[in-house]
């Protein structure tokens, strides 16, 4: 198209001459304050680029005049959030376990940064009120597998239960089904008579035909009354608290192919105040000992 | 005369026929000879697809030449409008995938039992498809489209090429399929919004440089002196986009029949190369593209002058050279070093009033029109779309400040931001342009239904608010409850905890996105019945340009 100019009649303003294919432009300066905003914004990153580190050069890149750097800007905060905490958690690292409890502050410490630990690491199985799932044993009752006294909430924690550790809590309890031990039936008998523990047995032959297999194959670990061994980690089985299930069915289970869940050992993992603290906060959850 | 042409035809059906003989060898070495299931289905194709398009042409040529035997061949005049149809029909249906997609994910994200631990639907391998599908499937399908149809009214000359601009369009839905099904089948080379791997790299190379020619070809034939704004930022859009595709995919495969390669950017410079990607993918495709289509299709259908030439000169030179700059936003606090942080953000910073050009061209061009976003509810979805633009162009460079992004990185915000400018500024203008260019195609006096339309629009427009609200909430609360501390310096929240925070956000995006797919739905209804060529319902209700160009009613001088 040939140059044309003309006047827009509804802007008045002037047209470029040209048209595509029907379309023209006008011939409009460009807006004031979108200039301005321009200017400013470049201005802005100049002024950004000299202060802060900008541009690579052959060896290296300009440093920028207020010497900022973002790896000693974090290292900073960190040494900022540690500083804020050192004096608790000297205090916490110096006091024997037991005498936590003495000190109100510290306590509070302890707990508070035990259940943000817990939130963070042990919520995952355990769940974030500590109630636990099957096979993840609820921390808030005073039904404790192996032991509900301070040290031996330590101990589970620093060393975990079957985690390959060297200092591990182990036990084995054996697959009485799977490794043939015990026929079909006579796991029967042994649930019906581990049900009359929790007076829910319904066929007294079979519960007395079990309490025989009970004492001769589980006694030795659970005791002869079946309240359990918190040394060996096995359960009391007299008070109605399952971590497999209760039923009929899930205890045929448990012997057929035996029971052992495992839990990771957190030392090395997990610094010593924050282990300490976690202990603190698990004793504290209902049922310490 | 007639005989050179001829000759430049037979020589064209030639060079497709041993092309097509080409693809469907490459097809049948990947479909015998790999051991890969999946690169052997993506033989498969390829060798169906370069047979098909092979007889096709052959077919062609020989009835042609027979016709000219008898003499009665008419040689093709006018503009070539048939890749278009594909294009658009494609656009729709890609979209409708991926918009479905996405309202799964969101669903997977409200209520994760929905991926019924099937790997295929796992959200590892959908989201890709979605991204995907939405991006590359239905906006690109809008993009080479609109470009063919815009690149021909404005240069007044036909598309160059006898066979490339069907080979671009079909090629580009065969590269779909074969990406697509690749991600669903577990191949993807792990790089965020460039997937798939080296044999679909490669052959979507071939089918952009296909592209590029065709439209520097059509540009060359023009017989305008100038070359029309929307030209300038398909022609960016195009030949930047092949530049970062063959940078950031550069990859050595492990055989020739082997779906996997090794890239070869390590560490934090892969970590930057990606990046510098995928920032300007965001930038030249789903910015410089689509306002390609702004500048073509909203003075079109408001028939107003562009704003201002000047402006769109400034912006279009200030867009281009600052864009590529941004990348490095992407990458705060992360091992990147400081300077390119720095430069990343500061760039971003010019780039908002570079950004806002077009956006003022856009609306500003309704300047004596204003009424028409009354009565005219395609108008109203390409101009909600600008404002869109405008809104997520400023929101990104705000979220490129380093201390704003030490709050919104990671979070749903980023993902809020991203569909305000993908729902709001993309789609809304592809939809825009659809509705314009099916009636204009398909020589129909004006769309099925304009109240369908309207519908469409509201639907969408609030299924984008929902979306993008139930982000800004999630994300902003996300950020706060990952820095939250308390007096003795322990973390407030578990991550855990975060997310079970974030449900009724998800439950209402995923609300949004159906909304959003209904919409759309809607869309292809009122398409279909455009193209079967049923008498528009209200046809009284729709403005003269809304009719083909040769079915206008002319205004009065």
């Amino acid at each position: 198209m040939s140059d044309k100019r003309e006047i827009d009649d509804v802007t008045g303003v002037e047209t470029t001459g040209h048209a595509w294919d029907g379309i023209k432009e006008l011939n409009k300066p460009l807006p004031k304050w979108w200039l301005m905003t321009f200017y400013a914004s470049i201005v802005w990153a100049i002024g950004y680029m000299i202060v802060y580190p900008a541009w690579p050069t052959l060896n290296g890149y300009t440093k920028g005049v207020w010497g900022y750097s973002q790896r000693a800007a974090v290292s900073n905060e960190v040494q900022g959030a540690k500083a804020a905490q050192a004096t608790f958690r000297t205090a916490l690292e110096k006091t024997p376990l037991a005498e936590v409890k003495n000190d109100p502050d510290l306590l509070r410490f302890a707990m508070v940064g035990g259940a943000a630990a817990f939130a963070t690491n042990c919520a995952p199985c355990h769940g974030r009120g500590a109630q636990g799932f099957a096979g993840y044993p609820n921390l808030n009752d005073d039904d404790w597998l192996w032991g509900g006294t301070l040290p031996e909430i330590e101990t589970t924690i620093l060393y975990g239960i079957r985690s390959g550790d060297k200092q591990s809590r182990i036990s084995d309890m054996p697959k009485y089904g799977v490794d043939g031990i015990l026929q079909t039936s006579e796991i029967d008998d042994a649930a019906e008579f581990v049900l009359s523990l929790t007076k829910r047995a319904t066929d007294t032959a079979a519960v007395g035909r079990g309490a025989k297999i009970f004492a001769d194959q589980c006694a030795s670990c659970h005791g002869a009354e079946g309240k359990g061994n918190p040394e060996l980690g096995a359960p009391n089985l007299t008070d109605d608290i399952w971590l497999f299930g209760g039923r009929k069915a899930d205890i045929v289970q448990s012997i057929f192919t035996g029971r052992g869940g495992s839990m990771p050992a957190w030392h090395g993992r997990l610094d010593a105040v924050t282990l300490k603290s976690l202990g603190i906060y698990v004793h504290s959850l209902g049922g310490g000992k | 005369m007639a005989d050179t042409r001829e000759g430049l035809e037979a020589f064209g059906d030639v060079l497709a026929v041993l092309a097509a003989a080409l693809f469907a060898l490459v097809g049948a070495v990947w479909f015998f000879g790999s051991s890969d299931p999946a690169m052997s289905f993506h033989g498969l194709l390829m060798l169906i697809g370069s047979v098909l398009a092979g007889i096709y042409v052959l077919n062609t040529a020989f009835r042609e030449k027979a016709a000219r035997a008898i003499g009665n061949y008419e040689p093709p005049e006018g503009y070539f409008d048939g890749p278009i149809k594909v294009a658009t029909v494609a656009a729709v249906i890609w979209g409708i995938a991926g918009f479905l997609v996405g309202v799964v994910l969101a669903l997977q994200l409200a209520y994760p039992a929905l991926n019924f631990d099937l790997p295929w639907i796992s959200f590892g391998r959908l989201r890709p498809l979605h991204t995907s599908a939405v991006i590359f499937a239905f906006g690109g399908n809008v993009l080479i489209g609109t470009s063919f149809y815009v690149v021909q009214r404005t240069s007044h000359a036909r598309l160059a090429g006898r066979w490339s601009p069907w080979f671009v369009v079909w090629g580009y839905q065969l590269f779909i399929a074969i990406a697509g099904t690749g991600y669903l089948l577990g191949i993807t080379q792990a790089k965020e919004y460039a997937e798939p791997e080296w044999y679909a790299d490669l052959f979507l190379t071939i089918i952009w440089v296909t592209y590029l020619l065709v439209f520097l070809g059509t540009l060359w034939r023009r017989k305008e002196p100038h070359i029309y704004v929307a030209n300038w930022f398909y022609l960016a859009f195009i030949v930047t986009i092949a530049m970062l595709h063959l940078v950031n995919n550069a990859a050595l495969p492990v055989s020739f029949t082997s779906p996997s390669s090794v890239i070869l950017w390590s560490g934090v410079q892969d970590a930057m190369t990606q990046w510098w990607y995928g920032h300007n993918a965001v930038g030249f495709f789903l910015t410089a593209g689509f306002l390609g289509i702004m500048y073509y299709f909203i003075p079109k259908r408001v028939e107003r002058p562009v704003y201002s030439y000047r402006l769109s000169i400034v912006h279009f030179w200030t867009l281009i050279f600052l864009y590529i700059w941004a990348g490095p936003h992407h990458l705060h606090y992360t091992a990147l070093p400081d300077w390119a942080q720095t430069l990343g953000m500061t760039f971003s910073i010019m780039l908002w009033m570079p950004s806002w050009g077009g956006m003022i061209n856009g609306l500003m061009t309704l300047s004596g029109a204003w009424d028409k976003l009354r009565t005219d509810a395609v108008v109203r979805l390409l101009v909600v779309s600008v404002a869109f633009y405008g809104m997520s162009t400023f929101e990104g460079p705000l979220m490129s400040i380093k201390a704003v992004n030490s709050l919104s990185h990671y979070t749903d915000w980023t993902i809020g931001h991203v569909h305000s400018g993908a729902l709001g500024w993309v789609a809304m203008v592809s939809f825009g342009a659809i509705y314009c260019l099916v009636p204009w195609l398909w020589n129909r006096k004006g769309l099925y239904s304009m109240r369908l339309v309207e519908w469409h629009f509201w639907i969408s427009t609030l299924g984008i608010l929902l979306y993008i609200t139930a982000m800004w909430v999630s994300g902003i609360t996300q950020g706060l409850m990952w820095r939250a501390y308390d007096s003795l310096g322990f973390l407030q929240y578990s991550f855990i905890e975060t997310v079970e925070a974030m449900h009724p956000y998800y439950v209402i995006r995923a609300i949004g996105g159906i909304l959003f797919l209904s919409g759309s739905l809607i869309m292809a209804y009122n398409v279909w019945r455009t193209i079967r060529g049923d008498e528009p319902v209200d046809i009284a209700e729709q403005p003269r340009v809304a009719a083909a160009p040769g079915l206008r009613v002319q205004p009065a001088e």
